[in-house]
């Protein structure tokens, strides 16, 4: 026996022109698939937004919440460089980090380094405060309007996957993020370079006794942050449009899904990210009015039940 | 005992904790190849001592000369490169890293450090648990990593803090049987030790320290007559 669309999949009907309506949960199936891959989508940019956020708080004990900011400024320099200089999107997707990372250095070496001795209170506290002058900038010279950037030629275009029609694009971000995280993930958890993050992460004084530049790990360190935000920025300039404050909507999400992970947990914060992207999705297939605050509810659970996160080693 | 080259001097040395002040002019010598140890109740500042020479502790004034180097005003990660190893009394394994990996994180300073395969010679149960978290190792393995991923380095001195502080007779034993390879190899070495009778087997030399400052010196073949002394002031 098929049941009919309920009221809010009316369009459902029209949009994938089929009869018989296979239901899950009571669910048409392809709204739960289709909600699935916007689920993965969005739990792509959480994942390495968060994946950025966790790397600077483990080694530099900095609650980064210029991550936002950052991330918009990955879009904008994507942005201007082709509209200035016709750079194009794959060059941005290179350029876009590098430059925001450089950016992350300079505010690391002349800024962060000198809060390190203060409470933890006073690194967070001045990265919210460069977080609302970078976007207060950027607002100034583009107003709060987004502005379009185009998909690049190669990925435009959409397939039909039987459930759903994907944009091409959308996939890319997918494999993309999933590229950039565990490439992340194993040079952190393979290579020398991170053994001495992990190693500066437990003990930093006894690292640096060893001879190694621990002062300089720091800051490369959130260069390498600040350019994870600025990758997920660029490739959100296609979906979303380049708005100054593309950040701040997402941040409080992002710093939520920190929390859920652990502080400073890598795996963590990436699996979380996917984790709860999706469940976002799905929520908005079973109870679309919870799909807003879905990711907080899990948070004040987690927080209740484990604080020190789902991958977070107990302090 | 005078003709051999001094590797380390240290004079006046001061030191803070905050605004607690631990050290009052420490000053003590160690000469190529020697074992030093400094002796001392609790809390009479030996451990402030090695934390200070090797600049882990940053409040501080005074002298320290290391291998015709001044030490005074280089960043921390210079001490290692001029050729001085810690090893704390905590050990500092590494829980996110594996043995290996604790094994090979301190950089090499000079080419005169121990191979792998030496090292894993010296300590064979390091060899079998390579794999293994660097924390699942017991009290005493963890000691033996830390003095092992030292070796490597090449260091010319060794800054040793209770390296047999709660550990069975046993391990205790094949650390001396360490130290004692160790020193034939040409190691200079300054240990800060409880275990009296086990310094007394290794070291050449001694330092008392009392209320921040050292008090007393003398050679090991001294030893028998300074015997009442040292039970006066350390209770041994």
């Amino acid at each position: 026996m098929f049941r009919t669309c309920p009221r809010r999949w009316a369009r459902c009907k029209t949009l994938w022109g089929y009869d018989a309506v296979i239901m899950i949960f009571g669910i048409p199936i392809q709204a739960f698939l289709g909600q699935l891959l916007i689920g993965l989508i969005n739990g792509s940019f959480y994942a390495v937004l968060s994946l950025g956020l966790a790397i600077i708080f483990g080694l530099l004990r900095v609650i980064n919440f210029a991550h936002g900011a950052q991330y918009m400024m990955g879009a904008f320099v994507g942005f201007l460089l082709l509209s200035w200089f016709g750079v194009n999107y794959w060059l941005a997707l290179l350029l876009a980090p590098v430059v925001v990372g450089i950016t992350g250095i300079a505010i690391e070496r002349f800024a962060l380094r000198r809060l390190y001795n203060l409470d933890h209170l006073y690194g967070l506290l001045f990265t919210f405060g460069l977080a609302l002058v970078i976007e207060g900038g950027f607002r100034y010279f583009y107003g709060t309007s987004g502005q379009p950037y185009e998909t690049p030629k190669l990925l435009s275009g959409g397939v039909n996957l039987g459930f759903m029609y994907l944009p091409i694009y959308r996939g890319w971000v997918v494999v993309a993020s999933l590229i950039v995280c565990i490439g992340t993930w194993l040079l952190i958890e393979k290579t020398k370079l991170g053994a001495y993050l992990r190693a500066a992460t437990e003990n930093p004084k006894l690292v640096q006794s060893f001879g190694i530049n621990v002062p300089f790990l720091l800051t490369l360190t959130y260069g390498l942050g600040a350019g994870l935000a600025a990758f997920a920025g660029i490739m959100a300039a296609p979906i979303y449009q380049v708005s100054p404050l593309m950040g701040s909507n997402l941040i409080i999400v992002v710093f939520a899904i920190v929390v859920v992970g652990g502080m400073g947990s890598i795996m963590g914060a990436i699996v979380t990210g996917y984790m709860l992207g999706i469940l976002e999705g799905l929520t908005k297939v079973f109870y679309p009015e919870a799909s807003n605050i879905v990711i907080f509810v899990i948070m004040a659970i987690v927080l209740l039940v484990r604080p020190a996160g789902l991958f977070g080693r107990d302090v | 005992m005078t003709d051999k080259q001094l590797l380390l001097s240290v004079r006046g040395l001061n030191a803070w904790y905050d605004e607690s002040h631990i050290l009052h002019g420490v000053d003590l010598d160690v000469r190529k190849g020697e074992t030093v140890t400094l002796l001392g109740r609790n809390g009479m500042g030996k451990t402030t001592t090695l934390r200070a020479i090797m600049g882990i502790l940053r409040k501080r004034t005074g002298e320290i000369n290391f291998d015709g180097q001044d030490l005074m005003n280089r960043p921390l990660h210079h001490t290692a490169r001029a050729g001085i190893g810690f090893v704390p009394e905590e050990r500092g394994i590494f829980a996110t890293l594996s043995v290996e990996e604790n094994l090979m994180l301190p950089p090499v300073v000079s080419k005169s450090g121990m191979s792998v395969e030496e090292i894993y010679t010296l300590f064979p149960n390091l060899k079998e648990r390579r794999d293994s978290q660097g924390t699942k190792l017991s009290g005493g393995e963890q000691q033996m990593l830390a003095m092992a991923r030292m070796l490597r380095t090449g260091v010319k001195m060794l800054l040793l803090d209770e390296p047999t502080e709660g550990l069975a007779p046993v391990i205790v034993q094949r650390i001396g049987e360490v130290l004692q390879t160790l020193k034939e190899r040409g190691m200079t070495i300054l240990l800060v030790e409880q275990n009296f009778r086990f310094a007394s087997k290794i070291a050449d030399r001694f330092y008392i320290m009392d209320h921040g400052m050292v008090t007393e010196g003398f050679d090991v073949s001294d030893l028998p007559e300074k015997m009442g002394t040292l039970q006066d002031s350390l209770g041994v």
